[in-house]
């Protein structure tokens, strides 16, 4: 079972949106005994996810959550969206597979290298919502 | 408009990267890097990245179009300062930064720099002023 200790929400509709939640996560994260390498992978794949929410829905919601489960502790970060969802996910995890002719495919499958947990469920019409963990090893 | 600012040390420009990139910020260094390595006809970029705790594929892909635009107007870029965390993530992430020339700091990235070009070649005009 998974706890949550804390947790905090914010809405993404900007770059700047991004850039403070990224320092929220990097405060998080230190403060839940994270590594350097870790907290930075995980700020690395939060900015993937995010700049793929602001590009492909316009905006979305971000929960950053302190969790333990068992005598593990980490970070949970979920991006949730009401954009055009994603027709076919198994195609969007590929690398170098993208609709974006800016983008260089990597930010869904990069983002789930970047982390330990990685969940993805999106709907055509109604959006996205990408769910992340990284655990203090 | 923020900008960062791009110093001329003989033939080379140098850009330290002091805060995370937004995407504006970004694209304006880009383009304004190109259009100085036009104006200037510098041979060489050095860009530091020592004070900058993450780059995702954005930013990658910035770097490399820096790079691939700057060598296509015969002058070499060299990323330097890394922090070995961003190394690490950048190479899981996919992202191994193919035709970048990197260096450990400033210095040994001048070196580098140095290396590419004829000695006999380092002048350029240097009565060219910018901001």
């Amino acid at each position: 079972m998974i706890i949550i200790s804390s947790s905090e929400t914010a809405s993404i509709r900007t770059e700047q949106d991004v850039a403070r939640l990224l320092h929220r996560i990097k405060a998080v994260a230190a403060d839940t005994g994270l590594g350097t390498v870790s907290q930075t992978k995980l700020m690395t794949a939060a900015s993937e996810l995010a700049r793929n929410m602001l590009f492909y829905a316009n905006e979305g919601v971000s929960y950053l959550e302190q969790i333990s489960q068992g005598t593990k502790v980490g970070i949970r970060l979920t991006f949730i969206d009401h954009g055009p969802g994603i027709p076919d996910v198994d195609l969007a995890m590929q690398d170098g597979y993208t609709t974006n002719p800016q983008s260089l495919g990597l930010g869904l499958p990069g983002a789930r290298r970047l982390v330990n947990e990685f969940a993805i469920i999106s709907t055509v019409g109604k959006g996205t919502t990408v769910t992340v963990i990284t655990w203090k090893l | 408009m923020e900008k960062i600012p791009i110093l001329r040390m003989g033939p080379f420009l140098l850009v330290t990267i002091q805060v995370d990139l937004y995407d504006r910020l970004a694209l304006n260094l880009e383009a304004d890097l190109i259009e100085t390595v036009h104006k200037t006809g510098a041979r060489g970029v050095l860009i530091d990245i020592s004070a900058v705790s993450i780059v995702d594929s954005f930013m990658g892909r910035i770097l490399g179009n820096i790079a691939g635009m700057s060598r296509i107007l015969d002058a070499q870029t060299v990323v330097v300062g890394m922090q070995p965390a961003v190394a690490i993530t950048l190479i899981e992430l996919g992202l191994p930064l193919k035709g970048i020339h990197t260096a450990l700091n400033v210095e040994k990235g001048i070196e580098k720099l140095r290396a590419t070009i004829p000695p006999d070649d380092e002048e350029t005009d240097d009565d060219y002023y910018f901001q």
